[in-house]
Formats: structure tokens, sequence, C-alpha cells
């Protein structure tokens, strides 16, 4: 299979801007991504965009064409949602068609404006990602669920709210110079500790916040980078994606993620590499348990031990394997569309060397992406690689 | 939304929950599963039975909800819990017992109970 250039990306800075439309948001982002990748807009044949819960935000379906327009694209553009996946499941679709030779380039984009619903209303548009009839309907919300996943890790594998409250003050610890960050702000582990509960044993500070932002990447051929001579040094060699039955309760494991072990078979079959090659990763921390749940099903940790990766580590700026050097959903911020994207460009920049925190992997090759759906019912994984 | 149109299936469980009669769907290779559903998700059967669920269930995990969604906005505290009903797990509110007493491994039985904010039907698990 052919790579897939990453010429450009964009962000806008993620956080609580509840005035600002989605429009306005994508728009942005599309104009950093461009800016960066020195691609006509011309050129763009079709837009892939992420979305999940643009209905009820703003009372706006059909939004593939409006964020074309947004972005000054004029052509063919749709709307993917596989909830909190929704941007890693775009992204897939335009790897795809890039490497079937049906598009040369392509914009990837994803928004998410939630901050103007309050917290109930996010709380409810977020549970929309569980099955309503036998979850929603229960009373489970969206921290509950990882919450019920949390509880079953700690019964069957061990494990305490200290090593989780680690990995939320490591994420924040890895936001501070990220300018895109939700939160440039030092926690303590007391501070995790001590925060009010959500949904036992998962308090405030295990939880990303809810975020308004977009992201946006563009895409090209291998072909199409060689013959602009495009200055595109990090190219997406692996995609994989994994499903599962839709509610929690019909898993067979309560505190794994096959789903996620599906997608990242896949992708590191379809880059060549092994679990071991990666040298940086951005997981899906919506909650901490599932920064630990992720590793695993990844191959990073072994079952049972991702849970104090981060308290031992093996995941910060200086460890083996440093994780969510964004910030992660946790203090980057979580604007659900936009995440599998944002992921996408976080990792390009700093295989670019262009990040703030690329200094902490000054020799990385090697680069993987895992965006979350559900309480993983969707995992969509892509690797990314950089030509040093 | 449920307040006016019954979701079949659904609904009809609940009902027969109510009337001490509750159900799962079984596959003829013994999967179970939770209604409506015309096909079994494990092995793609078409011919799902009802079987009676067993009468006690068992909690394999739960979480003391303290921010719910709105529709839940006067029953925070909660206990929500998954059960092991013998083929099929359920997700319900454990009730009948202080939110700080609920166990793994504790013995429930099953009941529809009323949100206390909307009135809407609840799966509950009673610990006896
Ligand atoms: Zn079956």
């Amino acid at each position: 299979m052919s790579d897939v250039r990453v010429a450009g990306v964009g962000l806008t800075a993620f956080g609580a801007t509840p005035e600002r439309t989605g429009r306005d948001l994508f728009g942005e982002a599309s104009i950093e991504a461009f800016e960066d990748a020195g691609v006509p807009r011309a050129d763009v044949e079709a837009l892939f965009y992420g979305n999940f819960m643009g209905e009820l935000a703003e009372h706006q379906g059909h939004q593939g064409p409006l964020m074309a327009e947004a972005a000054g694209v004029r052509a063919p553009a749709t709307r993917y949602e596989a909830a909190c996946a929704s941007g890693g499941a775009a992204v897939r679709e335009a790897v795809t068609r890039i490497r079937n030779g049906e598009n040369d380039v392509v914009l990837v984009g994803g928004t998410e404006r939630m901050t103007n619903l309050g917290t109930g209303g996010a709380t409810e548009a977020l549970a929309l990602a569980a099955d309503d009839l036998w979850e929603v309907r229960a009373g489970m919300t969206f921290p509950g669920a990882y919450a019920l996943m949390a509880q079953a890790y700690f019964e069957e594998y061990g494990g305490e709210r200290e090593d989780l409250a680690h990995i939320a003050v490591k994420n924040h610890e890895h936001a501070l110079p990220n300018e895109k960050a939700q939160y440039q702000q030092e926690i303590e582990v007391t501070d995790v500790l001590e925060a009010p509960q959500v949904s036992t044993p998962l308090g405030l500070y295990d939880s990303c916040p809810i975020s308004d932002g977009a992201a946006a990447v563009v895409l090209t051929s291998e072909a199409y980078a060689e013959e602009t001579g495009l200055e595109a040094p990090v190219s997406i060699t692996g995609s994989g994606q994994g499903g599962d039955r839709m509610a929690l309760h019909d898993r067979e494991y309560l505190a794994r993620s096959p789903a996620a072990r599906e997608a990242g078979e896949e992708a590191y079959e379809d880059a060549g590499i092994s679990a071991s090659d990666i040298d940086v990763a951005e997981v899906h921390d919506c909650f901490t348990i599932a920064e630990a749940i992720a590793l695993e099903a990844l191959d990073l940790e072994p079952v049972g031990e991702g849970i104090t990766a981060a308290r031992a580590g093996r995941t910060t700026a200086d460890g083996d394997l440093p994780v969510n050097l964004s910030g992660g959903l946790k203090a980057k911020g979580h604007p659900v569309g936009a995440t599998g994207v944002a992921q996408i460009a976080e990792l390009t920049s700093i295989l670019r060397g262009d990040h703030p925190n690329s200094e902490h992997v000054e020799d990385a090759t090697a680069a993987l992406a895992h965006n979350a759906g559900g309480t993983v019912a969707s995992a969509l994984v892509h690797i990314l690689e950089v030509e040093r | 939304m449920s307040d006016e149109v019954r979701d079949a299936g659904y609904d009809d469980w609940l009902d027969a929950v109510e009337e001490g009669e509750a159900y799962y769907l079984e596959s003829p290779e013994g999967h179970g599963s939770l209604p409506p559903r015309r096909v079994c998700p494990d092995c793609g059967s078409t011919d799902l039975e009802e079987a009676p669920l067993p009468e006690t269930g068992e909690i394999e995990t739960f979480s003391i909800t303290y921010v719910p969604t709105p529709d839940f906005g006067e029953d925070a505290p909660y206990a929500i819990a998954i059960a092991e009903f013998g083929p099929v797990r359920i997700t319900g509110q454990v009730v009948g017992v202080d939110v700080e007493d609920v166990e793994n491994g504790q013995t429930v039985e099953l009941e529809v109970v009323a949100s206390e904010t909307t009135g809407e039907r609840v799966v509950g698990f009673r610990p006896r």
C-alpha cells in the first residue's frame, strides 16, 4: 500500500468559546492547515469531516457541505459519525481513498461545539454514544460507563485511584507548553484525589473537560507530494479500525478494549511494524482509566499494568514511551469530533520537530494515534512515520 | 420522547419484569441477549426464543453517580451497576439500600422503578 503524506495541519485552541459557531472554528483550523501545507484549496478533491453532536449543539445536520464552504473548498463533503471517534473515522476514510488512487488531495477535519450546551446538556449529548434503551435509560452517563470499567479493572487487576491520578498529572504536565491546550495548568496528585466525585471511582480531574475546537489536516498521495515538491516528511503508514458490542454490559471483559486491540493489530500490520517500534503515542484518555486500558489493548503495556505506567514514569515526557505529549484529551481538551484529527495534527508536529514537546522525542520515527468512540464500541488507530 | 409512543420490545420487556416474568432471548446455541432483537449477535441465528431470566443476579461492577444527565437530576447520587443474570448482563440502578452499601458480588433481584426526576421507568436492582 502506498503511504499517505500529511501535507499540513491546523488546530484552533481548544477551550470554552461557547459563542463561536462550528463553521467559524473549522474555518480557522482549515486556514492554518492550508498555510502549513502550501497546497492550493483548488486542488482539494474531497472533505472528510467528523462531528458528533451538531444537531444538539447547533441544530445543524448535513455539516459536510457547510464545512467545505467554511474552509473555502468546493468539493464533495461528507460527515462521519462514530461518537468520540468521528474524527478518526474521517481520517481512515481519507487514507483509504488516497491509497485506492481515487483522490490525490483531501481535506480531513473535525469540529465540536459543546460548551454552549452547559454541563447538563453536554453530559446528555455525550450519553448519546451509549445504548439509549439499555444504558442511558438506566441512568448510565458517559463518565459513569468509564467508572464501571475502572471499578471492574480494580477488581480484576488491582490498582487504585492514586494510579489513575498520576495519568491526569502527567497529561496536565505535558500540556504546559502547548498553547492550543485547554488547560496549561499543573496539578498535583492530591488535587485529583480531592476533586469532587463525578462517578466513583472517577472524580472531576479524572475526566476530560467539555471543549470547543476544530482540527484540520491536508493529506496527499505520494505522487502528488513528489510532483509538486511538497515538504511533507510525515506519512500515515498504517490504519486500523475495530468494533465491538454497543453496550458495555455485552462485552466479554468489562475492563478491556478488544476493539482497540483489533484496530491496533490491523494498523501495525498495515504499517509493517510492531508495538515495540512505537516511539510516541496519543491515546484516547477521555478518562484516566481509558488511557490505561488503551495502552494494554495496543500492546504498549502488558494487560493489568497499564494503570501504573504513568506513576512509574514509563509514559511521561522523559519515559520510554511518552504518551499524550499534547496533553491528551484530559488537558488539551476533547471537542469530540475534532479529537481524532487533532491527534494526527499533534503527532505530525511532534515528529516534524516543530511541537513545543518535540524535544522529548527527538529521534522518534514512529507514532501511534488511538481514537475511541463510546465505551470503545468503535476504535481507530493510525500509525505515522517520519523520514529523517 | 417515550411518553406517548412505546418502544416495542423494550417496553414489553419492562412490562414483563413488572409482572414477575422477566425473560431474555436465547439462541439455539444458548447465547443470551436482550430485546428488541431479531438476530443473535453472537452466532447470527434468527431463531430466538424467550427464556425465563434467573430470579437473581450478581453485581459485577458499580459506580455511584454524582453528576447525572438532566433526566436523573433529582435521582443523584445513585449507584449504577452491571449485574449478571445467567447468560445476560444488565445495566441498572441499585435501589433499596444506601449507595455506600453497594458492593461487587452482591445478589440482586430485578425490579422496575420510577425516576424521581421524570417518573419514567428505570431498570432497578434490589439487593436481597
Ligand atoms: Zn447465538
